[in-house]
C-alpha cells in the first residue's frame, strides 16, 4: 500500500509504502527499495519519512514485556508509546527517567532520537536511562546491546534515527516518585541576562528547569519570557485526588496558516503578560506540566496545508548568550517571530549515544510557518550562527539543513556510517549525505 | 473481579479487549492457536494488572479436543463469566472461487467449528445458569456480496446461529451478544487500503466490553454501521445484484 506521509510539521511530503509490524519475532520483510522503522510520526521534519522507500509501522509492537515494581524496571516493545508506560507506571510509583514535550512518542523512537526533556541538566538525555535493547537487522541477525554487549551497537543506535536497524524491544530504568504531582514556579524574566542567572541559579535545586521566551520583543526586551521550574511534590504532600485537563482539537487545517505577524505578536505578548506576579507558585499535575501542548489535538494543523518548520539548535556553553542573542535578533529583524519559543540549558551528563544531540550548553528551540524561499533562507542564516559557535542543530527536527552543516555538527558520522543497515534509510539520511 | 474465556485471544480484536478486561484487574483464560503469540500476551496482560492469565493451545478445527480444552478451563475456573469468540480468517474470496476444497475449509474455520464449539459453551453456560457469550460476527454477513461472500456466507451463518442460542438460552439467564465489526485495522486486513470507514481495534474493544457489561443483543461496531448495513440490506436485489461493492 502506498501513501502520501508527512511528519508532525507537515513538511515536506513523501509517498512510501507502509508495512505494520505486528510481532517482535517477525522477520524485517523483504522489500524492493530502503526500510525505515515509523512509530508515531511526531518528529517534525524528514527523519521519519522515507520518500519512495518503505515504512516499518511499529506502533503494533505495543506489549508490556516485564515489569519490576521493587527495582523500576520497565522492559516493553517499542512501539509503546510514552504515555502507555505513564499510565501503567504512575499509579505504581515509577515516572519517565526523562520526558519529552509530548508523551505520543514511540518508545523505539524516543531512543532513535535521544529525546531529552527539562531535566537535562541532571538526568541526560532519554539514552543514559536505557539499559539494553534488541536491534533487529535486515540480515536476520538479533542483536543484544548494552553498555556492555554490543556496546558499539547500542552507542550507534541511541540517537541512530532508526538507520541500524530494527529496535524490537527496549528495556528501561524508572525513577521513583510519591505522586502525580510536581510543586512549580513560574518567573517572569525580563530579558536574557536574567534568563541565564536564573537558569544557573536554579539548576542545582530544580529537577525540572525550561523557559518559553518571547521572540518578537525587541530592543531591551529581546529575550524577555517565563521561567518554569519545578519538582516532585513529596511524599505527604497534599495533593488533589485527581485533575481535570480540557482537551481542545484543531478540527481541520484551515486553508492559510494562522500564524501571521499580527497573531504572533498578540499571541506573545498577551502570553508574557498573563502573569501578574513576577513569580507565581502551583502545583501542576504532571500531564499539564510535562505536556502542555497534547491538550490541544492535532495542533499542528494551525500553520495551515504548507506546514512548518521547527529549528532548534544547541550553542555551545562558552559561546551560549552570545550565540543566543544573535539568534533571537536575527529572529525578531525577521519579522517571523516564533509562535513557541523554548531556552534550556543543558548539563554536562554525555549521552551513550554516538550522534546524540544534547550537548553542554543552551538550546532554543523555534517554529516557523513555511513562507517557503524566505523562511529557509532565514534558517540558512541560522545555521551559520550555530555552526560558527561549535553548536549543533536537532535532527528529530529538521526538514532542511544541508549536508555540509550535518557533517559539521555531527563529526562522528563517518564512523557512524559503518553501522548504518544496507536495507535502510530516510529521506533525512539521503538529504544530508548527497 | 469476572472470569473471563477468550477463544482466538491472539486475534487483534481480542487482545485489545483482554487489555480492557486486564486493566480492571479480571481474571482471564486465553486459548489460540499459536503458543508464542500467546505467552507474549499472557506477559503484557499480567503487567498491565490482570488478576491472572492462563493459556492454553487449540486449533479451532481440530473438533474432538474441544470438549477436552473446554473441561481444562473450566476446571481452572470454575465457572466463567464471560465468554468471548474471536478468532476467524478472511478468505481468498478469488481462490476459494476456484476451489470448492479451499472454500469448505474456509467455511469450516469460519463457521462449522464455530458452531460446534458454541454448542458446547451454550451448554455449560445453560448449566451454570449465568454467564454472557458474546460471538463476534461480521457487517459482512447481513448480506452477500460479490467481492466477500465466502466470509460473508460463514459470518451470516453465526449471526443465525447466534440469535436462535440468544431465545434458547434467554430464560436461562444467559446473554448472547452478537458483535458486528465494520473494517477493523488489524493484521487480517493488512492488505487494504484504508478510509475513513476503518477504526482501530481498541475502538471496536471499548465497545465490546461496553456490550457486555450492559448486556446488550446486536451491537455494531462502531455504532454508525448499524445505519449503513440497514441502508445496503434494503437496496432491491434487482439494484443490488448490479452493484459491485
Amino acid at each position: 500500500m502506498t501513501a502520501a506521509g508527512t511528519s508532525w510539521g507537515r513538511f515536506p511530503r513523501a509517498e512510501q509504502k507502509v508495512l505494520v509490524v505486528h510481532n517482535r519475532d517477525q522477520p524485517i520483510p523483504r522489500v524492493d527499495g530502503y526500510l525505515l522503522p515509523y512509530g508515531n510520526g511526531r518528529s517534525y521534519g524528514d527523519c521519519c519519512l522515507n520518500d519512495s522507500g518503505t515504512l516499518l509501522h511499529t506502533r503494533r509492537l505495543d506489549r508490556f514485556i516485564s515489569f519490576n515494581p521493587v527495582r523500576g524496571e520497565l522492559c516493553c516493545e517499542a512501539g509503546v508509546l510514552l504515555s502507555e508506560i505513564l499510565e501503567l507506571c504512575v499509579p505504581r510509583g515509577w515516572f519517565l527517567p526523562v520526558s519529552p514535550g509530548t508523551q505520543y512518542v514511540t518508545l523505539g523512537g524516543a531512543i532513535a532520537n535521544d529525546v531529552h526533556g527539562k531535566n537535562h541538566h541532571v538526568a541526560g538525555t532519554f539514552g543514559c536511562h536505557v539499559l539494553h535493547f534488541e536491534l533487529l537487522r535486515s540480515d536476520g541477525r538479533r542483536l543484544l546491546c548494552s553498555p556492555q554487549e554490543n556496546s558499539d551497537w547500542f552507542a550507534a543506535s541511541i540517537g541512530g534515527l532508526g538507520l541500524t536497524g530494527l529496535i524490537t524491544w527496549a528495556k528501561i530504568q524508572l525513577k521513583p516518585i510519591a505522586n502525580p504531582w510536581l510543586k512549580t514556579e513560574t518567573h517572569r524574566f525580563s530579558n536574557l541576562d536574567e534568563f541565564f542567572s536564573l537558569s544557573e541559579a536554579s539548576n542545582r535545586d530544580y529537577e525540572y528547569t525550561v523557559a518559553w521566551v518571547d521572540c518578537v520583543a525587541k530592543g531591551k526586551s529581546v529575550g524577555r519570557g517565563l521561567f518554569m521550574r519545578g519538582n516532585h511534590a513529596p511524599a505527604g504532600a497534599d495533593v488533589p485526588n485527581g485533575y481535570g485537563q480540557r482537551q481542545w482539537a484543531m478540527p481541520v487545517s484551515p486553508p492559510v496558516s494562522l500564524i501571521t505577524p499580527l497573531t504572533l505578536k498578540a499571541f506573545n505578548w498577551l502570553y508574557y503578560h498573563r502573569q501578574r506576579q513576577r513569580v507565581e507558585r502551583a502545583l501542576t499535575h504532571y500531564v499539564p506540566y510535562f505536556y502542555p501542548l497534547d491538550g490541544i489535538r492535532n495542533w499542528n494543523r494551525i500553520y495551515g496545508p504548507r506546514g512548518f518548520l521547527q529549528y532548534q539548535c544547541v550553542i555551545p556553553s562558552a559561546t551560549a548568550q552570545a550565540g543566543i542573542a544573535e539568534i533571537m535578533q536575527r529572529v525578531a529583524a525577521s519579522g517571523k517571530g516564533s509562535f513557541l519559543a523554548v531556552l534550556k540549558q543543558f548539563g554536562d551528563r554525555s549521552s551513550p549515544g554516538l550522534m546524540s544531540f544534547p550537548r553542554p550548553g543552551t538550546t532554543l528551540a523555534l517554529d516557523f510557518p513555511n513562507a517557503g524561499e524566505s523562511t529557509f533562507r532565514l534558517l540558512n542564516e541560522l545555521d551559520e550562527v550555530v555552526a560558527n559557535a561549535g553548536g549543533a542543530v536537532y535532527p528529530a527536527k529538521d526538514a532542511r539543513m544541508s549536508g555540509k552543516h550535518y557533517k559539521q555538527y555531527f563529526p562522528d558520522w563517518l564512523k557512524f556510517k559503518d553501522f548504518v543497515d544496507p536495507k535502510f534509510s530516510s529521506s533525512l539520511w539521503r538529504r544530508v549525505m548527497e | 473481579m469476572r472470569k473471563v474465556l477468550i477463544i482466538g485471544a491472539t486475534s487483534a480484536i481480542a487482545e485489545a479487549t483482554a487489555r480492557v478486561f486486564a486493566v480492571r484487574g479480571e481474571e482471564l483464560y486465553l486459548i489460540a492457536r499459536n503458543p508464542a503469540r500467546l505467552e507474549s500476551i499472557q506477559k503484557d496482560l499480567e503487567i498491565r494488572g490482570a488478576h491472572k492469565v492462563t493459556t492454553a493451545r487449540l486449533d479451532i478445527n481440530h473438533l474432538t479436543r474441544h470438549e477436552e480444552v473446554l473441561d481444562t478451563a473450566w476446571s481452572a475456573m470454575h465457572e466463567v463469566d464471560v465468554v468471548l469468540i474471536a478468532h476467524g480468517t478472511l478468505p481468498d474470496q478469488k481462490a476459494c472461487e476456484a476451489s470448492a476444497d479451499l472454500t469448505l475449509k474456509e467455511f469450516t474455520t469460519n463457521a462449522t467449528s464455530t458452531i460446534a464449539l458454541l454448542t458446547l459453551l451454550a451448554n455449560r453456560l445453560e448449566a451454570q445458569g449465568k454467564g454472557t457469550l458474546a460471538v463476534i460476527t461480521s457487517v459482512a454477513g447481513d448480506r452477500g456480496r460479490g467481492s466477500n461472500y465466502i466470509y460473508g456466507a460463514a459470518k451470516a451463518a453465526l449471526t443465525a446461529f447466534t440469535s436462535g442460542l440468544r431465545q434458547r438460552l434467554y430464560c436461562s439467564g444467559i446473554t448472547v451478544i452478537t458483535i458486528k465489526p465494520g473494517f477493523v485495522d488489524t493484521p487480517m486486513t493488512s492488505e487494504f487500503k484504508k478510509g475513513f470507514l476503518w477504526a482501530a481495534p481498541e475502538q471496536v474493544a471499548k465497545g465490546i466490553v461496553k456490550a457486555i457489561d450492559r448486556g446488550q443483543s446486536v451491537v455494531y461496531l462502531p455504532w454508525f454501521w448499524r445505519l449503513i448495513m440497514f441502508v445496503i440490506r434494503h437496496i432491491p436485489e434487482t439494484l443490488f445484484m448490479r452493484i459491485k461493492i
